[in-house]
């Protein structure tokens, strides 16, 4: 199996405070990779690295075998596509619009054509009836889902989701996992999900790395099944577990 | 100790902006420079947007303060050249005030506490928000898509702000003038004969000179702000204090350049 994104090593953070050390791990093409962990652990932190808004403290990080540096940035750019925490979706343009404009930016679509695809990916994400709203008018959820289908918008090959489906009812988030798992199959996307929902993890995540803030570092890696039943760690068995404590 | 520990703070704090704002002037320029080569990278949307909101919408203030401002130069030179018999020399001292200085200087003024302020607090929302992280992903830059539109907008307000803010100034003057008993023909003959076109002209260079440096700060505070409870606020106060105060140094120093010059 082929690498796309490779950590070496990596200390993760903000230029003096370091929030996570010693990270090591791979994402491999076509899988679904969960990153894993309470708040303010670091997963976001460690996600904008592999997007290269951030550089790495130290250690060494690739995505497609190559560093993020102001000569492969453009590259790169058009391999990787991201839906934000918070969505970050333009506030000054409808969700149509927001769609479009990776479109009519990169592709050489003709007008009517990226309209074309730019409806087609809202309507992956039950969206195509919101298409002329402004974000400020759809729910927080919504916003999240326009957000993906902006991602997806140039057919990249990963895609980093930050908790895609927090804030969104079982239905919706469950069809959002349809969706990534038929993206993956029929396009060997590679998908690399911060999420909390065990559902979710369970149903969708190949592969899963898990963080501790107390200890500042990764403490489990491996399938979501073997992280559950046979992690040495009593903070992994407690995560996985929580299902039976909290009733769901 | 505490002091010189806080002198060397502040004094680091300021090295780290003044790197900053070089960077932020130099992403400008090349961007702005590739627009030559390619013009349809120009977000002319966003400019048409940029410019409705800093010209129209600021026109009846503009205008409103400058017909306010001439009313009370007039008003109180008057009462000193009265006392020589020459209160009709008010309208030269108005002309040369309004065209060389106080037009452009308060219409500045003005323009960065409604659009500058305004620029920040967009951009800085849009930074909290991570919607700069969001442009930076796609593989576009922040530069070209907020920025440019944007000083493009303010840029060329100012002149038309500038323009509604003198003429209200004079039409303020003479009617001061007029209550004062001088006619408004001879009021008008004296600014024509004041006003050169190089007067006018440099006003208004002056005054798209101001507007670039105002957008140009309002858009540096808003990418620098800092994504705390307060951000957006100390990122708007910040572009509006910056911007007065680089109006006025840019002001003082061509005045004096004028004067070394003799213009
Ligand atoms: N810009 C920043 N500068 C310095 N520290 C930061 C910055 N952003 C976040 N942090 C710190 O980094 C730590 C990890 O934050 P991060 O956003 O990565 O957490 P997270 O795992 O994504 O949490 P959540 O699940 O709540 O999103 C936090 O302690 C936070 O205070
Ligand atoms: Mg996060």
């Amino acid at each position: 199996m082929e690498r796309v994104i490779e950590l070496r090593n990596v200390y993760a953070g903000y230029g003096r405070s370091v929030i996570l050390r010693d990270v090591t791990f791979d994402v491999m093409k076509g899988e679904v990779f969960a990153l894993l962990g309470g708040s303010g652990c670091g997963k976001s932190t460690i996600m904008k690295h592999m997007i290269g808004l951030n550089p790495v403290l130290s250690g060494d990080l690739t995505v497609a075998g190559m560093r993020w540096t102001a000569k492969t940035r453009a590259k790169l750019c058009r391999k990787i596509g991201v839906m934000y925490q918070s969505g970050a979706l333009f506030g000054s343009m409808t969700c149509l619009e927001n769609v479009l404009l990776p479109l009519e930016e990169f592709s050489k679509l003709r007008r009517k054509a990226r309209r074309a695809r730019a409806m087609e990916l809202l309507a992956d994400v039950e969206l195509a009836d919101a298409a002329d709203k402004m974000p400020s008018e759809i729910s927080g959820g919504m916003r999240k889902r326009v957000a993906i289908a902006r991602a997806m918008a140039l057919d990249p090959e990963v895609v980093f989701l930050d908790e895609p489906s927090a804030g969104l009812d079982p239905i919706t988030s469950a069809s959002l996992d349809e969706l990534i798992l038929r993206l993956k199959r029929e396009k060997g996307m590679t998908f690399v999900v911060v999420t909390h929902e065990l559902d979710s993890i369970f149903r969708i995540a190949d592969r899963a790395a898990m963080f501790d803030k107390a200890r500042k570092g990764m403490v489990a890696l491996g399938t979501p099944a073997a992280l559950r039943d046979s992690s040495p760690d009593p903070f992994v068995r407690k995560f996985f577990n929580r299902r039976k404590t909290d009733g769901r | 100790m505490a002091i010189l520990s806080g002198l060397g703070e502040w004094f680091d704090k300021g090295r780290r902006s003044f790197a900053g704002w070089q960077e932020f002037i130099g992403e400008t320029t090349v961007d702005c420079l590739s627009l030559i080569v390619r013009p349809r990278n120009f977000r002319f949307g966003d400019f048409l947007l940029a410019f409705q909101r800093a010209s129209y919408s600021g026109l009846a203030i503009s205008t409103g303060i400058g017909f306010l401002l001439g009313l009370i130069l007039a008003f109180e030179s008057a009462a000193a050249l009265r006392s020589f018999g020459v209160e009709v020399y008010v309208a030269d001292l108005l002309t040369i005030g309004l065209f060389r200085e106080l037009g452009p200087l308060v219409t500045a003024i003005i323009l960065a506490g409604r659009s500058g302020i305004a620029f920040a607090a967009d951009i800085g929302t849009m930074k909290v928000d991570e919607e700069l992280d969001a442009l930076a992903t796609m593989g576009l830059r922040p530069v070209r898509f907020l920025v440019l539109p944007r000083v493009a907008a303010a840029t060329l307000a100012m002149p038309v702000l500038t323009v509604f803010a003198e003429l209200a100034g004079l039409v303020g003057g003479a009617i001061v003038l007029r209550v004062m008993d001088v006619p408004t023909v001879v009021f008008w003959a004296h600014v024509e004969s004041t006003a050169t076109l190089f007067m006018i002209v440099f006003g208004l260079a002056k005054a798209c000179l101001f507007g670039m440096l105002v957008g140009l700060i309002g858009c540096f505070s808003g990418m620098r702000t800092k994504a705390t409870a307060d951000g957006v606020g100390v990122a708007a106060t910040a572009a509006v204090v910056s911007s007065i105060v680089a109006i006025a140094v840019t002001d003082g120093i061509l005045a004096v350049v004028c004067y070394i010059w003799n213009v």
